[in-house]
């Protein structure tokens, strides 16, 4: 049931692997210790973007959480961006200045990145009411994971949306972890998706694993919701391979739970179901996945050459004198905005 | 120039830059369909329709997170909080989102927002409804604030609030919305910009240094001084707390010599600890007294009137602080 806005198929499994080598080049550097702060990775959860990216246009909004290097890849953000941002480099997608929980790439869309939990849905909330606002057909897109559903802003976020009728889709990644709580120690409910009826948003259960689940069923939401504005709710069931972050060894869950998500792995599972149809053969998957390796082995070297942000911009993007725009093709500096109030020390008063 | 209440230069404010740039909205608790707690909204529903002017339900850390993604695609909201009391509902918003996404994202997002609402103690509304938020706010680099003492700087601040490319909290007063000052005809630009302080009386013995609901005290006071006392004193209105206009300040200090701050907030790490801080460390030799400061008292504001009162600053005190620093 390829829709027109669906994007090939073979592409879209070439994206779950280089988002699957680039959080592996992640890890890895992480424990060298060349990025700091929390990393937290996606790993066994690439099928939840990619099947979104799939089913949406690229103008469509999309902002996320913290667990947010796989929503800029599956964007178009490069991995070079990407790792850069990891190393802390000038030239990462938010010029080394948010890091891994913190990206950000306007130029195709990706509104962060943010890392208090759950209070980016509310700001999703705003996208989708400047939309119907311009009367523009554009969804918002907001992922969260299941941690979020217990917060005040994401009720208040989602009574919002159904009050003023809002082309927003709440698309929560169920990795059935809040860090280490799971989801029936923390919520009251037994199915997530029940939450959306107490705010009469129309909720879907997703096979977060399956691509083409997750691509057909957001395909559907989407559509429904371009000709006539309305916010909807897919509880998108998935698993994290790895911990939270890079410090958490995950012993809250057990190995076989583990080994049954692994068995039922997104990407082999896309790849069977393409060779089973005859779209790809082994050479090419193997082809696709040295290619990613490529890309993300290439990032590394990237952001180890980049230069760090320069000291004496530290103020320039504290205070904006013009609006933002978008970073022209190779800008690394911070031209676009000069500080408005600058270092205390230089107010007014300096001279 | 004509005579009009702070509450009509809010409302003309609002409705110049409703119908200049298409982009700007209201948003709030009862901002449209009950023309505002306070009537600062007061017929712009149906002059801009409800499109643009938008009640929401008590959600304000909803209402004011959804401001903030407006603004990161274009719009140029106005949150209206009924009080900045309510607005450590919504501060996760205000601190952590609306102030930080333009270096989080390396430059490309800027939050074009005004927060506004009334702020600072009322009269007997109690702990929970009478907090002076501006000592808070101002901790955290990427807001500006702006605290209009009169109707003629209530709008010119505001309009210049509403255009800033960055979040902008318009700190006003719920004790002035009826007072009534001068202020440019309604086909007049009024635009005040931020970070422009301002001698609202001149004087040479002493500069006493307020905003917002102090400026009308520190005024009754110097009127009281140059009477009763023979002092002369200079009365200065910072109007914005950020940026903050230190060379006007200095300018006057460099006059008289002696300064008093009288504040709204509390003393602990108030506005004025830093314009003191800021005042000696530039011109420490030029001070003939140590700086004192009036403020409230630290404590919870009791609901008692005459406790109130006790914990306020007040003409009675602003003087006896003013008599101190000139050894009269």
């Amino acid at each position: 049931m390829s829709q027109p806005e669906q994007r090939d198929e073979v592409e879209m499994l070439s994206l779950m692997l280089l988002i699957r080598r680039f959080e592996e080049r992640a890890s890895q550097q992480y424990q060298a210790q060349k990025i700091g702060g929390f990393c937290h990775l996606y790993i066994g959860q690439e099928a939840v973007v990619c099947g979104t990216v799939a089913a949406v246009r690229p103008d469509d909004y999309l902002i996320t959480a913290y667990r947010d290097h796989a929503h800029a890849l599956a964007r178009g953000t490069s991995a070079n961006a990407c790792m850069a941002e990891l190393f802390g480099k000038a030239t990462g997608c938010s010029r080394g200045l948010g890091g891994s929980m913190h990206y950000f790439d306007r130029e195709h869309h990706m509104y962060g990145g943010h890392a208090i939990v759950a209070a980016h849905v509310p700001l999703a909330v705003g996208m989708a009411f400047a939309s119907k606002y311009r009367a523009e057909d554009r969804v918002t897109l907001c992922f969260f994971g299941d941690g979020a559903i217990n917060q005040g802003s994401f009720h208040e976020a989602l009574n919002l949306a159904a009050l003023y009728k809002l082309p927003v889709v709440f698309i929560c990644e169920n990795n059935l972890f809040a860090m280490g709580t799971s989801v029936e120690r923390s919520t009251s409910l037994k199915e997530i998706v029940d939450r959306a009826e107490g705010y009469d948003i129309p909720g879907t259960v997703i096979d977060g694993m399956n691509f083409r689940e997750v691509r057909d069923k957001l395909s559907g939401i989407v559509g429904s919701i371009r000709g006539d504005p309305h916010p909807a709710f897919a509880e998108i069931r998935t698993y994290r391979y790895r911990g939270h972050s890079m410090s958490d060894p995950a012993s809250y869950r057990t190995k076989e739970q583990l080994e049954k998500y692994r068995l039922d792995d997104p990407i082999t599972r896309l790849r069977a179901q393409l060779a089973r149809e005859e779209k790809l053969t082994n050479e090419q998957f193997d082809r696709l996945d040295k290619e990613a390796k490529e890309i993300a082995l290439a990032s590394v070297k990237f952001a180890e050459e980049s230069p760090e942000p320069p000291l004496e911009k530290l103020y320039d993007y504290t205070y904006a004198m013009e609006p933002a725009r978008p970073r022209a093709q190779g800008e690394n500096s911070g031209e676009a905005n000069r500080p408005g109030g600058g270092p205390p020390s230089k107010e007014k008063a300096s001279a | 120039m004509r005579e009009i209440t702070y509450r009509q230069a809010l409302n003309e404010a609002l409705a110049e830059e409703l119908a200049r740039d298409p982009n700007v909205f209201l948003m709030g608790e009862e901002v449209a369909e009950y023309n505002g707690a306070y009537k600062v909204s007061q017929g712009l529903l149906e002059r801009f329709g409800p499109k643009r002017i938008i009640d929401t339900p008590i959600s304000e850390n909803g209402f004011a997170g959804m401001g903030v993604g407006a603004a990161m695609v274009g719009l140029r909201p106005i949150i209206e909080f009924m009080t900045f009391s309510f607005s450590f509902v919504a501060f996760d918003q205000v601190v952590n989102n609306a102030p930080n996404m333009l270096t989080m994202s390396g430059g490309q997002f800027n939050i074009p927002i005004t927060f506004r609402g009334p702020n600072g103690p009322a009269h007997q509304l109690g702990a929970t409804h009478s907090h002076a938020t501006e000592c808070l706010y101002a901790n955290v680099p990427g807001l500006k604030i702006c605290t209009p003492a009169t109707p003629r700087d209530a709008k010119g601040l505001l309009k210049t609030a509403i255009r800033d490319n960055n979040p902008v909290l318009v700190l006003e007063v719920e004790l002035l919305y009826s007072s009534k000052g001068m202020v440019e005809e309604e086909d007049v630009e009024l635009l005040i910009p931020l970070g422009e302080a301002e001698v609202k009386r001149e004087g040479s013995d002493v500069t006493i240094i307020c905003y917002a609901q102090t400026v009308p005290l520190a005024l009754a006071a110097a009127e009281t001084l140059e009477n009763e006392e023979e002092i002369s004193a200079e009365v200065l209105d910072l109007r914005s707390i950020k940026p903050l206009d230190l060379e006007t300040i200095l300018k006057s200090v460099s006059k008289t010599h002696r300064v008093v701050i009288v504040e709204q907030d509390r003393p602990f790490c108030g506005v004025g600890a830093e314009v003191s801080y800021r005042i000696q460390k530039e011109m420490f030799d030029g001070l003939d007294a140590p700086i004192l400061r009036v403020a409230q008292e630290d404590v919870p504001m009791p609901y008692n009137e005459k406790l109130e009162k006790a914990v306020l600053p007040s003409v009675e005190k602003l003087i006896a602080a003013v008599k101190k620093v000139c050894y009269a």
